[in-house]
């Protein structure tokens, strides 16, 4: 027998006596269970109300967010986030929108689109990338390999930026999800992460502590 | 009483008696208390939301070899390794030989409640390899050389003045009072170590059959970054974690988060299908996902508790429980604390040598209330009882219950032994704290009321004669 | 209405007054009291024990006891939940389950009962004092007692009622628990009363006496002066 058939005949040996079912156990229960939508926070149905809410959880995430009104307006603030933070060297990978920048920025880079030394990658000041989408109901920007220079370029260096498309920006996580299966089908990237603020930590007296190991700084970019 | 029941009650008597534990866990809890809340009601309903959840998490157990065989599939389909582990030695023997398989130096290791659960560090370390955790919390206690002290918060017992002397001493690193100085001074040090490990092991949060991926949620970004750099990831997950579907996380993201951290969401939630994919710049060439029963097929088994494989390891019955509260996380002296860790140790390691646990609880009810999931917490805590009672019962309890039951069948004859209890009265401050005095493991530190000079009975019946 | 009584065994042998109080509450509400002399104890500590077959002898006497009774009010939250919730499981499978079950459903707790049975909140009570009220986890947790105690004290006139930051906190008694593990069930009752101390308040109440023996034996050992009180011995003041 392999390990598979092990494992597998215990859980169906054990299968054969029914559990109580949740819902019937608690007469208080609520109402027939439906999606998550109906029990999550709400969000509005206009784009303006999405964008607004996501500005709202940006700021308590600690997140940089910022509407612009077009890449002009994008490099500028981009290239204020460099010269304040002493900016040698950024890595990036390359894209409709982080191309322009990147180009403006005239630093040294690290595109990590071909493959990357990590002792490169690591001395980065800053890391450039696109995303897949943007989640309103939660602040976060959701990643991928593909869309993000690949897995470490988005958590590596100590500020990350990301350039977003207005038709990016969703209200909730299952339409975020939903979005990524419907591109992807089955050809699906090895990685995705929503990612939602700076990274931290309260391991210390739960104390709140940011840049922990991943970024210290994340700085959203909202273009048309 | 067995020795870990000793262990037990000997850490509970020193814990209890430590005022500055309880005070440090309080004021480490009392922010966490208001930001659940907070987020809580930010749902349009909380109850609601547990509702579904509890029944995603029964769809998937009792659906449980469906679910994994899809998952598996998924996985493999992508050029995952995945390792099917009957129990803890296979688990441990397979990470192991992957290791020295690979030739592996240096391991990087990210929080994995699971690999504790086996032992995997230690395993590795006689094997010879260097294990790092990644985890601010893992790391702090891995240099203390102890087991975490939470399921979520691995170091919360701990002020920053002993972790500050714990890296002074270990990192040769600058004295100081500031928590953000010290997190930096650990990132220094576990940043060399992701570029430069061969192998990264993780746990898991979710196994989501429907796409073949796993989840993993963490704040800090060290998990990503041991998923990321190293040419090996070896990602170790319990049968349990498993959800239907890749939708089913738009649900337990959030209440992962605001049950387990008082958070709107983690900081870092991440989906790992396989290993680097044609056309990915980075990632590693080889995904391992052992799979471990490890004796949860048993806890499947008993029907009455399968719920308590619904578990998404939040802690929040950890964060409500009065007992865990107060004689901290290690007196339990096993990987699980808390009232989880209470109802399952007995099935994974064994009922007689972990019913203590179970019979260690006020059984107030906290815990239930709170599960994101519904688990009848404190209800198997009693299950368990019933069950330890009926394989083994002490003999000198089964005397007294049955001289209980004789007593409370005869009206008679307990209201007799209340007028001998009323007689004997008088002799009890002779007597109080002494080894013949039946009370004295509650008169030792609370007052004990008097026998009224009537009972209700009594009283009822002069009552009814004027 | 005809009301059976369920006076608990502790309640009958350390706090008849309790009882007593019950009684006197419920006739000035125009209420036929009855108490059936033979019954003893609802076998909670068997129960809660592990000894589930010992539990079932005793609860089943209790039973027959209260088989002809319409209305039973119980003395305590943590009886109450005992016949409410655990009787049905206890007996499932069991010939006289629809026997427990009938009982379970016509069985109350005393502010459960005044509230949303009777829909009774004014019951003529005065007494002047700063009170806080201490939630039994029993009744709170498996009969959703919250609110009925605290809309009841809010109308005794003269009473002040301020909330502790640990009302839903155990106490730490849990029955056999409070002995088998006194470090920890004292060091719960010593957080429980320093959050009671903390309100300033003269008076803890609440709706167990169990709960109150153990606020009690910690705040005397404390050399505390606040009085611990049944709800039903402030409702029964005038």
């Amino acid at each position: 027998m392999t390990n598979r058939e092990i494992i597998l005949g215990r859980v169906r040996e054990a299968l054969k006596v029914a559990a109580p079912h949740p819902v019937l156990r608690d007469s208080l229960a609520a109402a027939p269970a439906a999606t998550p939508q109906k029990w999550l926070p709400p969000v509005g149905q206009t784009m303006e109300a999405q964008i607004e809410l996501f500005r709202q959880n940006a700021e308590a995430l600690k997140v940089e967010f910022r509407v612009c009104a077009n890449v002009t307006e994008a490099i500028q603030h981009v290239k204020k986030l460099a010269a304040a933070g002493g900016w040698k060297k950024i890595g990036r990978q390359r894209g409709e929108l982080t191309d322009p920048v990147a180009r403006e920025l005239s630093l040294l880079e690290v595109p990590t689109d071909r493959g990357y030394a990590v002792d490169d990658l690591e001395s980065c000041d800053a890391a450039l990338t696109e995303c897949e989408a943007l989640v309103a109901q939660t602040g976060s920007v959701l990643v991928s390999a593909p869309s993000a220079g690949g897995r470490a370029l988005s958590v590596l260096p100590p500020h990350h930026v990301v350039l977003a498309r207005r038709n990016q920006m969703v209200p909730d996580l299952t339409t975020a999800l939903l979005r990524v299966q419907e591109k992807f089908k089955d050809r699906w990237p090895s990685f995705l992460s929503f990612i939602s603020g700076p990274s931290r930590t309260g391991d210390i007296e739960r104390i709140l502590v940011l840049g922990a190991h991943g970024p210290k700084k994340l700085t959203i970019l909202l273009l048309p | 009483m067995n020795v870990y029941a000793k262990e037990f009650n000997e850490s509970a008597r020193r814990y209890t008696a430590d005022l500055r534990h309880r005070e440090l866990i309080q004021k480490a809890l009392a922010g966490y208390y208001a930001k659940r809340d907070e987020f809580k009601n930010r749902f349009q309903s909380w109850p609601g939301a547990r509702d579904l959840a509890a029944e995603i998490k029964w769809e998937a157990i009792n659906h449980l070899d469906r679910y994994l065989d899809e998952f598996v599939s998924k996985l493999e389909a992508r050029g995952t390794k995945v390792f099917w582990a009957p129990g803890a030695q296979e688990a441990r023997d397979y990470i192991v030989g992957v290791a020295r398989q690979h030739q592996v130096r240096a391991i990087i290791k990210s929080k994995s409640m699971t690999a504790e659960e086996i032992h995997l560090n230690d395993a590795l370390e006689k094997a010879g390899f260097e294990v790092v955790e990644s985890d601010l919390g893992e790391y702090i206690v891995q240099l203390r050389e102890e087991p975490p002290y939470h399921l979520v918060f691995p170091a919360m017992h701990l002020t920053r003045q002993q972790i500050s002397d714990l890296f002074h001493d270990k990192l040769g690193s600058e004295p100081t009072n500031n928590p953000e100085d010290l997190t930096m001074a650990a990132r220094r040090v576990l940043r060399r170590k992701y570029c430069k490990a061969d192998m990264g092991i993780s746990g898991a949060n979710f196994a989501i059959a429907e796409t073949g991926m796993i989840s993993i949620t963490e704040n800090e970004g060290n998990a990503r970054l041991t998923t990321s750099l190293p040419k090996i990831h070896v990602a170790l997950v319990g049968i349990e974690k498993v959800l239907p579907r890749l939708s089913d996380l738009a649900l337990f993201l959030p209440m992962l988060a605001t049950a387990g951290a008082g958070q709107s969401i983690t900081c870092y939630n991440t989906l790992y299908g396989g290993p680097r994919q044609p056309g990915e710049p980075d990632g590693p060439e080889e995904f391992h996902v052992v799979l471990l029963d490890n004796r949860r097929t048993e806890i499947l088994a008993d029907a009455e508790q399968r719920d308590a494989l619904h578990c998404i390891r939040c802690g929040a019955c950890l964060n409500v429980c009065p007992i865990f509260k107060n004689i901290g996380g290690h007196s339990y002296g096993t990987t699980y604390q808390g009232p989880i860790g209470s109802v399952i140790t007995p099935h994974l390691r064994g009922l007689q040598d972990w019913k203590h646990l179970s019979q260690a609880s006020s059984l107030c009810g906290a815990c239930t209330e709170t599960c994101p999931v519904k688990i009848n917490l404190h209800h198997h805590l009693l299950h368990n009882r019933r069950n330890a009672v009926r394989a083994q019962p002490a003999r000198l309890e089964k005397l007294i219950q049955s001289a209980f039951v004789l007593m409370m069948r005869r009206p008679k004859l307990y209201q007799f032994a209340a007028r001998m209890g009323r007689l004997a009265q008088p002799l009890q401050p002779l007597v109080r704290g002494t080894i013949l005095d039946p009370l004295r493991a509650w008169t030792k530190t609370r007052s004990f009321p008097p026998l009224a000079q009537k009972s209700f009975r009594e009283l009822w019946r002069e009552r009814k004669a004027s | 209405m005809q009301i059976s009584l369920f006076i608990p065994c502790f309640v009958d042998q350390f706090y008849p007054q309790v009882g007593m109080s019950i009684v006197q509450v419920l006739e000035r509400l125009g209420h036929t009291v009855d108490y059936p002399e033979t019954q003893t104890c609802c076998g909670q500590p068997p129960f809660n024990a592990g000894y589930w077959d010992e539990a079932r002898a005793v609860a089943e006497r209790q039973m027959t006891v209260f088989r002809d009774a319409k209305t039973v009010v119980i003395a305590s939250g943590s009886c109450g939940a005992m016949v409410k919730v655990f009787y049905p499981e206890l007996f499932h499978h069991h010939p006289r389950e629809a026997e427990a079950r009938a009982l379970a459903a016509k069985t109350f707790e005393f502010s459960d009962f005044l509230v949303n049975k009777l829909g009774v909140l004014e019951v003529g009570a005065r007494f002047p004092g700063r009170a806080t009220f201490h939630d039994g986890c029993h009744g709170l947790r498996e009969s959703g007692s919250k609110k009925p105690p605290r809309q009841l004290l809010q109308r005794v006139q003269g009473l002040e009622l301020v909330e502790m930051s640990e009302a839903e906190t155990c106490c730490g008694f849990g029955g056999t628990f409070a002995v088998k593990f006194p470090m920890i069930s004292t060091a719960m009752g010593e957080v429980k009363c320093a959050s009671i101390a903390d309100t300033g308040a003269d008076y803890v109440i609440s709706n167990d006496s169990s709960c109150l023996m153990q606020i009690r034996g910690v705040l005397d050992r404390q050399g505390k002066s606040i009085k611990t009180l049944h709800l039903a011995e402030v409702l029964a003041q005038t």
